[in-house]
């Protein structure tokens, strides 16, 4: 259970990064804080030519906030922002997913965007994404490009980031409105079977599903309750296609949706 | 720019629980094999290599962390330390590690020193944790003797002990 | 007999260690081994130097369940960088010969598929190389070509006369079969008012130590001799196996455990059929070669328990008294009946009734093979299979005759003055008083309080239901019990086996120091800590006086086959016979002693490291001083004592005979007895258990350092509790392993282990030394029927299948579920019958016309164009293509080798695509019919629906992703296909993908 070889780039400007990326292409893979990206490559599921490492460019590793959101740049690992002084004031939603990503001894090390880029389907994080409407700043040697959540997710571990472009930084609004967040794992730290967010819109609410479709999904529900509330989450449920594998059937995952959703939606509607 | 070429070993210098320190990497070399067979030090252990068990957690700049996900070339100019340089000298134990002795909150040892590292570094910033934020770190490692419960117990046995020095510092 | 003080242990007003005399022993003194593994000097497998120049192994292993071996190429690998060699099953098989199998039958049994593999992860070839790296580097190199057979993983279709079978040796796959009757069970069942039936299969689990096998062998040719070192844990009747598989005498080889092993639970037991393979893989490198298993290997292919299949039923009374058990188990040891298999099934035989008086017994015992990584040791070793069935009956004939659970338990108890009782199949408790524990766990553990807890959380409408169990725990083996699967003429034929050979030595060196040395290897039980603790006590030392080895060379030290550390031996066992052995030479001591006293040997005590006379304190001597007398002047001592220089001490109970021609055997050599209960609430909404209390009460008689009891208890019970809720070596039908990471493979952690509730009572052992009866394994057979128990109570269920995934409990908890809304399916595209085939369907829309499509369909060049990752396009035939592919999900890329076969077309309308893929990941095979429609305007529409199955590494480690992963590479082919006849945008990625999400699952 040892990597197969690569070359291992350790980038001191973004430049050499990117000429990197544009040089090796689709057999090259960024790595920042590798919690996702090494275990694969130990399994040899992944054998890029070449690493690219990420984590000595000082420029991103800040959080800033830009007008009404939030810029989490590229270096910037999950522990950090879970101590970032503002986070519980200006994403509440993250304050309360966040903890639920990995362990202490991974969020030490994985960063925001990279658990993006990995875009698993039950990750907290992309989740986020989607729940939030941020957006995914891309960069490749010539350009930059912004990509909102939903067009950047496509599919299980697939994304519209080109084999060239790097993240340079995930985007995500500030929102004020009530939200909420729930996740079932089979223990402590899993990855989820079903994980849960809502967040109060104008004229109802915005719930996103992690863990039953091959990416985040969300769903904005106008104001609705009783059976009319239940319909739709049932709607939504079965639009899931969810599966059964180990740890859960499709079956157990959208009870979860449509109980855990009726909770949340009523949670942020009181 | 450095692109270290695969086939070839490259210079990797960090700082070692507190002392210089150097050793030779291909790109591909895990910080577990590196530490353990290239440097020497075998106190770090390797349970799973996919970052589930902790048995290999180390501290890397102040932060707990993989080892097992981590390359060995990655650490170049880091600081490390590992359940190495947790006994204050030759023939004694630190805190932690007496009160797990006392709580016997080890049976084979394997695991143990990940988890000892998680702690310590966990200790130095939240010097009196409550018993959730102990289960909350410990949860990253999995122990297959000792059913968790003595573990706890030196913990927060081990926290209490260095409030009590803290505190005693600060007055002197 | 029962010690009337029952004690709660390691509470913190009792320091550990505080106390500074002896006896030592009934003392919680700290750990020997304690200060080296905290402070990272442990001496583990992996931790060791080796010899210069060694080599290290990597396996290549199978990705299918069963399938004939075609050809393998090693020729790519041998060139590799760093290999030095590589050795297939024919290469093994010329260096040794087969295993030896568990049962008589002319089945072979090699520690690598010769020809033919049987399970997923079974060894096919072996590289050796200078370094790990470079040795996974040339696996990735070796092609074999399998020919897939069926494969069979159901124990009870495994006997089906139509199932696939195993091994031409055996009867189908049939290991053995055989029907044992005690007392008189059809009159017993003919005369019951009731005949009560539970069905249970009991699911295959591991223990799995957090380090992993490990080992070192060299081969020496000039004197044709063996040297290993490996994380072995006995027991040493596997050396036999080892010399006679490597074709050497047992003196040629040398087996050697290393200072500290990372937790074993009896799993390392299976690591013997490696030390053959490398063993020989070292003697074909004319070098030393190392091999430390990874998680990935230890997960697929290491060893675990069995699963089982149970039907039993009980004849009982009115008043729920239990008459007679009839069993019928059918025992799954995976692909190979390795030794000691079918150890698991025997182990128990004696202990068939439990904790109960049950004279009359039917038993069928039959032990299957299916497509599954063979089984062996792991803590509770029969005793969770076995206990499962029978006290979930005892539930059973409670609800079913309306009594209370726990009346029927103790109903039925063996009565406390029937000690030493002999059950119905021949075992011998040999102390206890099972109604006083009972009555101690009730009160102590506040069984009231929590049934209070109970009816006021059922009061809010919550799950709550509390489970009860009582288990006799059996320890020490004895050696014999396995052949209780031979037939009485079997047996006669192949002389007895019986007994449990312990070994002790005692040895004092010059200037009177003691050395202790066992033939036991701990795994993290602090063996060392209490021998010197038993020692120092008939010395009159301190436990820090003593020394003690607990490292296995078989070249030079005292074993036997039972020696190592399994079956709970160490504190009944081995740890009484260094016991022994010390007293030996303590009594000669007390000689020598006497004659310098001037006093009667009688009158010699040893106390305070001083030897002494009783009446007369002051006429004393050192103990060093007598102690090393032996080696300065061995003139002066008395005649007849002969030296005091080192004792060996063999000790065997004599109560561990071998099945008598009746077929009753005293399996085990002592019996403590564990009564639990547990509180348990499930989640209305989740579904997930959560214990809210668990009493576990335990006997195991005289209790030699209580922390180390209470940390077995601990560890088993957190075992146990994965067992119970969350682990499973799960099985696709199609033989494909399914938990092959510890993210899927779930151990519970800190989060998931509630602390149980001990209570101790002490029946000291008559027949072991120290009164002392193992302790080790109790709640791994007690804990999961007892949580099972009271889950089944909160949800008034009648049948449950550990583990107890949340999902099973849909039906019961949520009800039968919302259909989906009209037009939707639902899950039947997806699902049909429970198989592990991935099924989809999808549209897309081109703007060339069907003939066209049809064209491109049938054209290498296209599918070159559109096959995801596609390299190259054979054409084999005008519907038959070869191609390699790399396909990639998100960083996870891998070549594989395609075959493509059209069939059924009817031009231009309808082809079936139908095709096979093999690779380093693991292999994948579908099918799919593509219907073309004309659309207005000139264009076609490609409608497709695909069945794929997925196998190997990739179902192993990312089963949660593959379904996902696989429509988004068929999405790309057709996405490529359509851009290829000018459908969609041509445009950019997003489009394109936005396109893709489009024809998949509808809208996001």
């Amino acid at each position: 259970m040892k990597p197969a070889a690569f070359d291992y780039v350790r980038a001191e400007h973004l430049d050499e990064a990117l000429d990197a990326l544009k040089k090796d292409g689709g057999d090259a893979r960024i790595i920042a804080g590798g919690q996702s990206l090494m275990a694969m490559l130990n399994m040899r599921l992944a054998r890029p030519k070449t690493l690219i490492d990420i984590m000595r460019l000082k420029d991103l590793a800040r959080i800033e906030r830009k007008g009404s959101s939030i810029m989490i740049g590229a270096g910037v690992r999950q522990a950090a922002l879970l101590a970032w002084p503002d986070l519980r004031a200006s994403l509440p939603l993250v304050a309360l997913a966040l903890p639920w990503t990995g362990h202490v001894q991974t969020r030490s090390r994985g960063t925001v965007c990279g658990s993006i880029a990995h875009a698993d389907p039950s990750a907290e994080l992309p989740l986020m994404l989607q729940a939030l409407g941020g957006e995914v700043h891309l960069r490749n040697a010539k350009k930059r490009r912004r990509v909102a959540a939903k067009e950047f997710f496509a599919g299980m571990m697939a994304t519209t980031r080109a084999d060239d472009e790097l993240i340079e930084a995930v985007s995500l609004p500030v929102i004020e409105k009530r939200c909420a967040f729930r996740e079932v794992a089979r223990r402590h730290g899993d990855f989820a079977i079903v994980a849960c967010a809502a967040v109060a819109t104008d004229n109802g609410v915005r719930l996103a599903v992690g863990g039953v479709a091959d990416m985040p999904a969300i769903r904005d529900l106008p104001r609705l309750e009783g059976s009319a509330l239940d319909d739709a989450l049932n709607a939504f449920a079965y639009e899931l296609d969810a599966r059964d594998d180990v740890h859960a059937t499709a079956r157990y995952r959208r009870d979860l949706v449509r109980m855990i959703g009726r909770d949340l939606v009523r949670e942020v509607l009181q | 720019m450095s692109r270290l070429q695969a086939k070839h070993r490259h210079d990797v210098r960090f700082t070692l629980n507190g002392k210089p320190c150097a050793g030779e990497a291909e790109p591909r070399l895990l910080l577990t094999d590196f530490l353990r067979h290239r440097i020497g030090v075998t106190g770090t252990h390797v349970g799973c290599e996919h970052g589930v068990c902790g048995a290999c957690t180390i501290d890397i700049d102040g932060q707990p962390a993989r080892a097992c996900l981590t390359l060995a070339v990655q650490i170049d100019g880091c600081e490390l330390r590992t359940v190495e340089s947790l006994a204050p000298a030759a023939g004694r134990l630190g805190v932690l590690q007496a009160a797990f002795k006392r709580n016997h909150a080890l049976q084979c040892g394997f695991c143990t020193a990940g988890i000892l590292m998680s702690l310590d570094t966990f200790l130095r910033e939240h010097p009196q944790p409550d018993e959730e934020k102990i289960r909350d770190v410990l949860s990253g490692h999995l122990c297959r003797c000792t059913g968790y419960a003595p573990i706890v117990r030196a913990a927060l046995e081990a926290a209490a002990e260095l409030a009590d020095q803290n505190r005693e510092k600060t007055d002197a | 007999m029962a010690e009337a003080a029952s004690h709660a242990l390691a509470s913190k007003d009792k320091v550990p260690g505080s106390a500074s005399v002896g006896p030592w022993v009934g003392q919680s003194i700290p750990r020997v081994e304690d200060s080296s593994l905290l402070t990272g000097r442990g001496r583990f497998m992996d931790d060791i130097g080796v010899h210069p120049g060694t080599l290290h192994a990597a396996i290549l292993r199978s990705p299918h369940a069963h399938a004939d071996i075609i050809s393998i190429d090693t020729a790519a690998a041998k060139r590799a960088q760093g290999v030095v060699a590589v050795l297939d099953g024919a290469d093994i098989k010329a260096l040794t010969s087969s295993l030896v199998v568990g049962v008589k039958a002319p089945v072979e049994c090699w520690p690598i598929a010769v020809g033919r593999v049987r399970y997923v992860g079974e060894a096919v070839a072996v590289v050796v190389a200078t370094d790990r790296y470079l040795a996974e580097d040339a696996i990735d190199l070796i092609e074999v070509q399998y020919q897939p057979r069926p494969a069979v993983v159901d124990p009870l279709m495994a006997i089906k006369p139509d199932a696939p079978v195993l091994h031409d040796g055996f009867n189908g796959n049939v290991a053995s079969d055989r029907v044992f009757r005690y007392g008189d069970p059809e009159q017993a069942f003919a005369s019951a008012a009731h005949r009560i039936s539970i069905d249970i299969t009991y699911p295959r689990n591991s223990c799995t130590p957090i380090e992993t096998y490990g080992l070192v062998a060299d081969y020496d040719p000039g004197e044709d001799a063996y040297d290993v070192l490996a994380n072995f844990q006995g027991p040493f009747s596997i050396h036999a196996v080892l010399s006679r598989a490597l074709k050497v005498p047992g003196n040629r080889l040398r087996l050697r455990t290393p200072p500290d092993s990372g937790g074993s639970f009896g799993v390392k037991q299976g690591i013997f059929p490696y030390i053959v393979l490398i063993a020989a893989a070292a003697r074909a490198a004319g070098r030393p070669v190392k091999w430390i298993e990874d998680r990935l290997e230890h997960l697929t292919a290491s060893v675990s328990a069995t699963n089982r299949a149970t039907t039993l039923s009980a004849a009982v009374t009115e008043d729920g008294r239990i008459l007679a058990l009839d069993w019928d188990q059918v025992e799954d040891c995976g692909a190979h009946l390795r030794a000691p298999e079918p150890a698991t099934l025997y182990r128990m035989h004696g202990n068939l009734s439990g904790a109960y008086d049950i004279r009359h017994m039917a038993v069928r015992n039959r032990v299957v093979v299916t497509n599954k990584t063979p089984t062996g040791l792991n803590r509770g070793f029969g005793g969770p299979q076995v206990y499962f069935a029978l006290e979930r009956l005892v539930q059973r004939i409670a609800i079913e005759l309306n009594l209370d659970p726990l009346d029927v338990i103790t109903r039925n108890l063996v009565p406390a003055d029937a000690f030493p009782y002999r059950t119905a199949s021949g075992a011998l408790l040999d102390s206890g008083n099972y109604q006083e524990a009972i009555r101690r766990g009730v009160v102590e553990g506040k069984l009231a309080e929590l049934k209070a807890r109970r009816d006021a959380a059922r009061t809010e409408g919550r799950l709550y239901g509390i489970g009860y169990t009582a288990v006799v725990e059996p320890s020490v083996s004895n050696m014999g019990y396995i052949t209780t699967v031979l037939t009485p003429a079997e047996r006669r034929k192949a002389g007895p086996k019986n007994g449990a050979q312990a070994t002790a030595t005692v040895a004092i060196d010059p200037v009177g120091s003691v050395s202790v040395h066992v033939a036991s290897v701990p795994q993290g039980q602090g063996h060392r800590t209490v021998l010197s603790q038993v020692v120092a006590d008939v010395f009159g030392l301190t436990p820090g006086d003593v020394r003690v080895n607990t490292e296995i060379d078989t070249a030079k030290d005292a074993w036997s086959i039972a020696s190592g550390n399994y079956a709970s031996r160490f504190a009944p066992a081995v740890a009484g016979t260094a016991k022994l052995a010390a007293e030996r030479i303590a009594g000669r001591l007390a000689r020598v002693a006497a004659s310098q006293l001037n006093t009667e040997a009688d009158d010699i005590i040893f106390a305070g490291g001083q030897v002494r006379s009783k009446r007369n304190p002051d006429n004393k001597v050192s103990f060093s001083r007598v102690a090393g007398l032996s080696h300065w002047s061995p003139g002066a001592l008395p005649d007849g004592v002969g030296q005091t220089i080192r004792e060996t001490v063999f000790w065997t109970p004599p109560e561990l005979t071998p099945p008598d021609d009746d077929d009753h055997i005293n399996s085990s050599l002592c019996h403590g007895f564990i009564f639990d209960f547990c509180g348990v609430e499930v989640d209305r909404t989740t579904l997930q258990t959560r214990i809210d209390r668990y009493v576990t009460m335990h006997d195991c008689g005289t209790i030699l350092h209580p922390a180390m009891v209470d940390g077995q208890i601990r560890g088993g019970f957190a075992q146990a509790v994965g067992a119970a809720l969350y682990e499973e070596y799960a099985y696709g039908a199609d033989g494909s392993f399914l938990t092959g990471t510890l993210a899927d493979y779930l151990l519970p952690t800190v989060i998931e282990t509630p602390e149980p509730f001990i209570i101790h009572m002490q029946t000291p052992s008559p027949v072991t030394p120290l009164g002392s009866k193992g302790v080790g394994e109790g709640n791994c057979m007690s804990t999961p029927v007892c949580i099972a128990n009271a889950v089944t109570d909160a949800l008034g269920l009648r049948d449950i299948t550990l583990p107890l995934v949340p999902a099973k409990l849909a039906d019961a908890v949520h009800g039968a579920e919302r259909v989906a809304p009209a037009g939707r399916a639902g899950d039947d595209i997806q699902k049909q019958g429970g198989d592990r085939k991935l099924r989809g369907e999808g549209e897309a829309k081109v703007g060339a016309p069907a003939e066209q499509v049809w064209a491109m369909l049938l054209d290498p060049e296209t599918l070159k164009a559109v096959i995801p990752g596609c390299h190259s396009v054979q054409k084999v035939s005008d519907t038959h293509f070869r191609a390699d592919v790399t396909i990639g999900i998100g960083p996870v890329k891998g070549l594989y080798r395609a075959n493509v076969k059209l069939s059924d077309l009817d031009p231009p309308h309808a082809v079936t695509l139908g095709g096979t893929a093999e690779g380093a990941l693991g292999f994948g095979g579908g099918e799919g019919r593509i219907t073309l429609t004309p659309t207005e305007g000139g264009g076609t529409s490609i409608h497709y629906v695909y069945e794929a199955a997925i196998g190997g590494k990739v179902a192993s480690i990312g089963g949660r992703l593959l379904d996902g992963a696989t429509r988004v590479i068929i999405g790309q082919f057709f996405a490529a296909l359509a851009r290829q006849a000018g459908g969609g945008s041509a445009g950019s990625g997003p489009s394109l993908f936005a396109k893709l999400r489009g024809l998949f699952g509808g809208q996001r």
